[in-house]
């Protein structure tokens, strides 16, 4: 047994880590000699003989042996002492853990405060006759009586057989998690873990609670309803298992149970006071936390008059101060020591619940949340996380001068389990997992629709419905929603390929662009939407904020970060500053975003696509100029767009007719009928994320062939008339739009039919966009360099003109500026402007033919 | 006047007996409930309960049954209480249960561990008045409340004086925390009102100098914040709702002083207080004598704070409803007479204004709003016009609210609501306003200069409600888009930076010399019971139902088509639009609640007057230099 004035070796790691010697008997231990937070053992009070009951709440977190710490040998307890004596209590060795036969040797405890020892509320005396050999639980089968633990219907012996079962036995060949990746996914999963423990050697066991009720129903109910009677089991049963098979590890602590993702996941809204004491998995979004708290877990008190000290454990955040010292009888003489309390680590988190669910109309709830120990400071405000832990409900402090109290009471979440949701991004994984849930009739209506022969019809049709016709820009946005298949080649050095569509849409204002913008960005759960006169790069991208409170600097990010995964409307795009235009060409090829900042460098994902809408520089579409000349956008942003549509009032009588009958409909329909289309709108969105879940399309051979023959189809349509009709960039366009569409089928394969589709669309969009006005021919080099072909073709005729006609003057040195274009004019048959004939000058000039020096011109 | 109105004086007791009755059989809560409303439903009852708004916190009695006629501007956590709980009879020692619903405090000696305790959840709600009502809209309702004197300690003489304090403040005192200090003094209240406002300081000991916030949305209000303990139907409140709430009312002093005792060694083991910041404390538990709390116990979801108006759907209305039309077609002609004369003899503008009045986003389809009419009234003329305009608005709509759009109100005024996480509240911006609320936005007051990021936001917010009649909350990490149904009027010089549904350029047919006086003339020379027909009228033509039936609907159509054949580029659908919404609003206006082809063609004949009158317009503005 050590000594109470042994100064323990190492290992004082922190105010919590409570690997020394448990001074039941530190009536005479010089005060001097210990450190502050040494003595935490929460549940065996030397003070109190008379309670051993207290630990019947949480039997193992109360059977913490406090060993002075890494000490292999010498204080290595007998299994054989009995237990059960009443004389044991108060001694350390009543704090051996689990059970006698284990080959747990001195590695300390960690105190688990997140379990809560404070509640041991009013099952304390019953339980005094109760004790038995696993520190007072009672589990004596060998008597042929169930007992269980007060209150529960637990049994720790078979409980902790039944966990040590599922350790040893479950394997889940199906998992896809990232923790299990490097796993034998054939061999039993918690196996493999417990070994990666004992060569990591970080105490903690992370437990998927559907796992457990996939093995034993029965466990994860009880694990549900009481966690802090189950979970400790659960710690014991592990130590045992663990120190059995990995016998020479060494661990700061004992291996500690976390559970997470109970499945009674839950949003913040749905809990009630039925939850109170169970274990929850609640999701939500952090929005502060507090400073560390020091909190105390024993407080120590000495008397003043016979120096006799004592040792209270803080009961439901209180401590009773002893009135009467025990010694010397004398009242009201005992001094709280502060430096000889023991504390623990305590932060406050709060978390509000996340906007995605909530319903419309009312504010989001905030919950409080305790970390403790080493999961403080484990998340930041900003976090998406996923919260496993055990809601509490304490009353308000009664206030000992007033005869009423508030009847309210405050609630929180003791944390067991963090889960960053948004952690993901880091990893570069596909999609989060905290995507809803689908229920089985849910996927079957879903996969009900999909295996109609419309269903592409049907969801276009679905998508903004107040939106009249525009079926093809439609079509492209809901290509757009599903998006192609994410390809990783990173290994092979050639990096991510794009998955997102883009999509610019421009025509004529008060066509209702904005109107399907808002749509978009209210139909996805991760929209963002901006006007490119309201955003600067900076609200874009992401910018640096020093926090006001710890003069931290802290990474912000804006719309095009927040919307990763998601679809970033920009409205007005034509109104953008170039440079804020400009940070999106990183974006929309490399779907990245670098930051240099403050002295953060960093490269931030934003694998988004975007939306965007814009007006024609002269506010009217101008048909005789092409896409470029209207908008007047580069063409290096223009050709990252995989379909550019224009919006234009078709101007045609049945049309006109079909509008108004909608516009009509539309302010007019019945109750029922809108009623209906909300329905739609559910069903699409669930569509969408189930699609963009789960189905993930492969080119099979005919579609890879059908794509190429696409593509050298179209470079062939310009070939024969000498221009260039397609880029690489429009087939790896064709290949996301196939993706999509094979997508939106839920179909694994990308057959013909999609490769058909995106054709289709893709050249509905160029006819629209990249028809060059001048010859009315297809023109992709419109949109790729900007200038269509014949355009180009045409400069250089004039140049060429221009070039015979000073040759023909013979050996001018220089001529007048004024006189040359008049010249030209009058030579000339079509009619040149002053711009195409300073574009010819300058063609000359580049060809070192002659130089212009204001209103001359000399040749060289 | 029946005397025997327990159910006011002392609905606890009810409810306590009624808890006694059930032997912990949960049905009596439904019974509570079933109780209250079958009391209220009687005629007239309704107007016996005190109204918070109305008569000054400190005549009520705590514990009564009073009513609140308010928007709901935050809504706090859940919280857990004890529904049941067990406590000892000090004199027989025996074992009693009690109902810990709706109250705030518990008796003594609550046993904590009982196993009869019984938890049950409620949520708090932060309600504020109406904000912007009229101050007719309040004298209204204040009469009519006097008329039937409640059973309060309230001593009817003292109605006038503290009524004209109301309107005396609310012109000239904008600070909002006068209300504790500026208690007269001299009755016997005042004492309670002296012992707690020392206390209310001291809870608030790091910041002695700040006032309690009351946070109303918009500045210069006052009257009554509350604390609404909400128990049943969550889930059928939301945010910005107007809501009469019959409650409760709670104002133990406990609740001040449970928060001021601040002992620092049990703070430090009680961590569940110090997890509060003093500003949070403040915000959710602000002293009991400025903000009271209110036990609900039954609510009645406000369609309009028009007083004039019977505001159930009863009978009642019904009658009324067709009473009042058979006069509707002659008040509009008053009405718009009236306008006319107020926007200096242009009487298409003065249509268009009573158009816009009576607009109403009435439903939503996916993310249009159907029914909104923002007008931009333009060329209005400056100096104080509008503003004398403003008032005359003011007089005839419940709700209303000036915001002078000067460069520095536009940087420095907080428009949206944001949500504070120190505080844990969402402190409110003048864009969190109740449905229908005419917000009257100046211009004219804009000058040159620059704005700064705030103000971007700002003018970026007032683009988005008048275009989609929404308000991105600022939560800080995320916006939260709420939904709302506010009728903007814009009025500027030339067209306004802001979208806006119409343009009507004004083109006076009168220049009086001093406009101030023109106006006040004009406005003098109503008689009170015409202005309230007017009032009646604008609010009740809001709320008729309207269709549309298929034969016009052709004849629209055919007309729409018509119109592209001519000129495509003249007509769009934007105009449809318009179009549609005007004929509604126009046979709204007239009473009609079928579309007729009369109100399609008159609908067309004023929007290609207003169309060539805004054409006009720019060629003249073309010609300037």
């Amino acid at each position: 047994m050590s000594s109470p004035t042994s100064t323990p070796v190492g290992s004082k790691r922190s105010r919590d880590d409570i690997p020394v010697t448990p001074s039941s008997d530190g009536l005479a231990s010089p005060p001097s000699q210990r450190r502050r937070g040494q003595d935490s053992s929460n549940g065996d009070l030397p003070a109190m003989p008379t309670s051993p009951a207290t630990d019947i709440a949480s039997p193992a977190v109360h059977d913490t042996s406090l060993f002075s710490s890494p000490r292999r040998s010498g204080n290595f307890l007998p299994s054989e002492v009995d237990m059960s004596s009443p004389l044991m209590y108060g001694t350390p060795s009543s704090r051996v853990e689990g059970t006698p036969r284990s080959g747990v040797r001195g590695t300390p405890v960690r105190q688990r405060p997140d379990l809560g020892s404070a509640r041991k509320a009013p099952q304390v005396d019953l339980h005094t006759e109760l004790p038995s050999a696993d520190g007072a639980v009672a589990s004596e089968q060998a008597a042929g009586q169930k007992l269980v633990i007060w209150g529960t219907d637990v049994n720790v012996g078979t409980c902790k057989e039944k966990f040590q079962r599922f350790l040893q036995r479950f394997i889940d060949p199906t998992s896809n998690e990232d923790e299990n990746a490097g796993l034998d996914l054939n061999e039993p999963l918690y196996m493999q873990k417990l070994e990666e423990i004992s060569v990591i050697g970080e105490p903690v066991l992370n437990v998927n609670c559907s796992h457990v009720q996939s093995f034993d129903a029965d466990l994860y109910r009880q694990l549900i309803s009481y966690p802090q009677e189950v979970i400790p089991t659960f710690d014991m049963a592990v130590n045992e298992l663990f120190f059995e098979r990995f016998p020479d590890s060494i661990l700061e602590h004992q291996i500690q149970v976390r559970p997470y993702n109970a499945l009674k996941t839950r949003n913040m809204r749905s809990l009630n006071p039925e939850d109170i004491d169970q274990m929850i998995t609640i999701s939500g979004m952090v929005i502060r936390t507090s400073q560390l708290i020091p909190e105390m877990q024993e407080a120590f008190f000495q008397c003043q008059v016979c120096a006799f000290s004592t040792r209270v454990e803080v009961d439901r955040g209180r401590i009773a101060e002893p009135a009467v010292c025990r010694n010397c009888n004398t009242t009201h003489s005992l001094a709280l020591i502060h430096n000889r309390s023991a504390f623990s680590d305590k932060q406050m988190i709060k978390v509000q619940e996340s906007p995605d669910d909530m319903p419309a109309g009312q504010t989001p709830h905030t919950t409080i949340v305790y970390a403790h120990n080493d999961l403080v400071d484990k998340v930041q405000p900003g976090d998406r996380i996923n919260i496993t832990g055990i809601y509490r409900a304490v009353p308000m402090r009664e206030n000992p001068r007033q005869s009423t109290v508030k009847s309210v009471y405050k609630t929180h979440i003791d944390v067991i389990h963090f889960r960053k949701t948004d952690e993901k991004r880091l990893h570069g994984l596909d999609e989060d997992s905290d995507q809803k849930l689908f229920t089985e009739e849910r996927v079957q209506t879903l996969k009900e629709l999909a295996a109609k022969p419309d269903v592409y019809e049907r969801l276009s049709s679905a998508l903004a419905p107040s939106i009249y016709e525009q079926e093809d820009i439609k079509k492209g946005i809901l290509l757009q929603l599903f998006g192609g298949t994410r390809k990783d080649f990173s290994q092979t050095g050639r990096g991510n390929f794009r998955a997102e569509v883009n999509i610019l849409l421009c025509g004529d204002p008060g066509t209702s662009k904005s109107q399907l913008l808002q749509y978009v960005f209210n139909l996805v759960p991760r929209g963002q939407y901006t006007s490119g006169k309201g955003s600067s790069a900076v609200g874009l991208t992401a910018y640096v904020m020093k926090d006001p409170e710890t003069k931290q600097l802290v990474l912000q990010t804006g719309a095009l970060v927040l919307s990763d995964n998601g679809i970033c409307c920009i409205d007005e795009f034509d109104k953008m500053s170039d440079s804020t235009r400009s940070v999106l060409h990183e974006v929309m090829e490399q779907q990245t975003l670098s930051i240099a900042k403050a002295g953060i460098i960093c490269q931030l994902n934003a694998r988004t696509s975007v939306l965007a809408a814009a007006n024609p520089v002269e506010s009217q579409w101008n048909p005789k100029k092409t896409t470029i000349e209207n908008i007047q956008l580069p063409h290096t942003l223009l050709s990252r767009f995989d379909l550019i549509f224009l919006m234009l009032d078709p101007q045609d009588e049945a049309y006109d007719r079909r509008l108004a009958h909608h516009l009509v409909a539309l302010y007019y329909q019945s109750e029922e009928q809108i009623e209906e289309e909300f329905l739609d709108m559910a069903v699409l969105k669930d569509y969408i994320a189930y699609a963009r879940t789960y189905i993930n399309p492969r080119l099979n051979e005919e579609a890879s062939q059908a794509l190429i023959e696409a593509y050298v189809d179209m470079r062939k349509i310009g070939s024969g008339r000498g221009m260039v009709s397609a880029y690489p960039r429009q087939l790896e366009s064709l290949i996301r739009l196939a993706e999509a569409h094979a997508k939106v089928r839920f179909s694994d394969k990308v057959e013909t039919v999609d490769v058909e589709e995106a054709k289709r669309l893709h050249r509905e969009a160029l006819k629209q966009s990249a028809t060059d006005p001048r010859t009315g021919f297809v023109d992709i080099s419109i949109l790729t360099t900007g200038m269509s072909a014949t355009a180009r073709k045409r400069k250089e005729e004039v140049a060429q003109a221009l070039k015979k006609m000073i040759q023909s003057r013979g050996k001018i040195p220089a001529m007048k500026y004024q006189q040359l274009f008049d010249d030209l004019r009058g030579q000339s048959e079509a009619a040149i402007t002053k711009d195409m004939f300073e574009e010819a000058l300058r063609a000359l000039a580049d060809e070192d033919y002659l130089t212009v020096t204001g209103k001359t011109v000399r040749l060289l | 006047m029946p005397s025997s109105h327990d159910w006011i004086n002392k609905p606890l007791g009810v409810v306590e007996a009624m808890f006694a009755q059930s032997n912990s059989n949960p049905e009596w809560e439904a019974k509570v409930l079933e109780y209250f409303k079958g009391q209220l439903k009687e005629k007239e009852s309704h107007s016996w309960v005190p109204s918070l708004n109305d008569v000054p916190l400190h005549y009520l009695k705590p514990n009564s049954l009073v009513k609140f006629r308010c928007l709901v501007q935050d809504m706090f956590d859940p919280e857990f209480y004890m529904g049941v709980y067990e406590t000892v009879d000090p004199s027989t020692k025996a074992n009693v249960l009690r109902c810990g619903k709706y109250k705030d405090v518990t008796e003594c000696g609550v046993d904590l561990n009982s196993r009869n305790t019984v938890t049950a959840e409620r949520q708090t709600f932060y309600c504020v008045p109406i904000p912007g009502e009229s101050p007719w809209a309040k004298e209204i309702s204040f009469l009519s409340a006097a008329r039937v004197v409640p059973s309060t300690s309230y001593v009817p003489s003292r109605q006038k004086r503290s009524y004209e304090e109301d309107d005396d403040d609310m012109d000239t005192q904008p600070q909002k925390q006068r209300e504790p200090h500026t208690e007269p003094h001299g009755n016997g209240d005042s004492k309670r009102q002296e012992t707690e406002a020392p206390s209310s300081q001291t809870t608030t000991p790091s910041d002695c100098s700040s006032h309690l916030d009351l946070n109303f949305p918009l500045p210069g209000e006052r009257g009554p914040a509350c604390l609404v303990k909400v128990y049943e139907g969550l889930d059928s409140f939301k945010l910005n709702d107007t809501l009469e709430i019959y409650g409760i009312l709670s104002v133990n002093p406990v609740l001040t002083v449970l928060g001021e005792e601040k002992d620092p060694s049990l703070l430090l083991l009680n961590p569940t207080e110090s997890m509060e910041t003093p500003e949070e404390q403040r915000a959710h538990d602000p002293p009991a004598s400025l903000v009271p709390r209110l036990h609900m116990l039954y609510a009645r979801p406000l369609q309009h704070n028009n007083p004039l108006l019977p505001s159930a759907p009863t009978e009642d209305q019904s009658a009324f409803v067709s009473s009042f039309l058979v006069e509707m077609a002659s008040v509009r002609a008053e009405l718009l007479a009236y306008l006319t004369h107020v926007l200096l003899g242009d009487g298409l503008a003065a249509e268009y204004l009573l158009l816009h009045l009576i607009s109403d986003v009435y439903t939503r389809r996916d993310v249009l709003p159907l029914g909104k009419f923002t007008l931009n009234l333009s060329g209005c003329p400056l100096n104080s016009y509008t503003e004398r305009l403003y008032q005359i608005v003011q007089q005839l709509v419940p709700c209303s609210y000036r915001l002078s759009m000067s460069l520095h109100t536009m940087n420095s005024m907080r428009l949206v609501p944001k949500k504070d996480y120190v505080a844990n509240r969402l402190v409110s911006g003048a864009l969190q306003l109740a449905r229908n609320t005419s917000l009257f936005l100046d211009e004219t007051q804009l000058e040159q200069g620059q704005l700064d990021s705030s103000g971007v936001r700002n003018i970026t917010a007032l683009g988005n409600l008048i275009s989609w009649q929404k308000v991105d909350y600022d939560f800080s990490y995320h916006q939260m888009e709420f939904p709302c149904n506010i009728n903007v009027l814009v009025t500027s010089e030339g067209r306004s930076l802001l979208p806006s549904d119409c343009q009507v350029p004004l083109q006076p047919q009168v220049t009086p010399p001093n406009m101030e006086e023109y106006l006040t003339t004009i406005h003098m020379a109503q008689f009170t019971s015409q202005i309230n027909k007017f009032r009646v009228y604008l609010s009740l033509a809001r709320t008729l139902d309207y269709s549309i039936s298929d034969e016009v609907t052709k004849a629209v159509e055919d007309d729409f088509v018509d119109m592209r054949k001519d000129d495509p580029q003249s007509v769009t659908a934007e105009d449809l639009h318009r179009m549609l919404v005007v004929a509604r609003l126009l046979s709204l206006s007239l009473g009609q609640t079928t579309l007729s082809r009369d109100g399609w063609m008159r609908a067309k004949h004023i929007d290609m007057l207003r169309r060539s009158r805004t054409e006009q317009q720019k060629s003249l503005n073309g010609n300037e230099p």
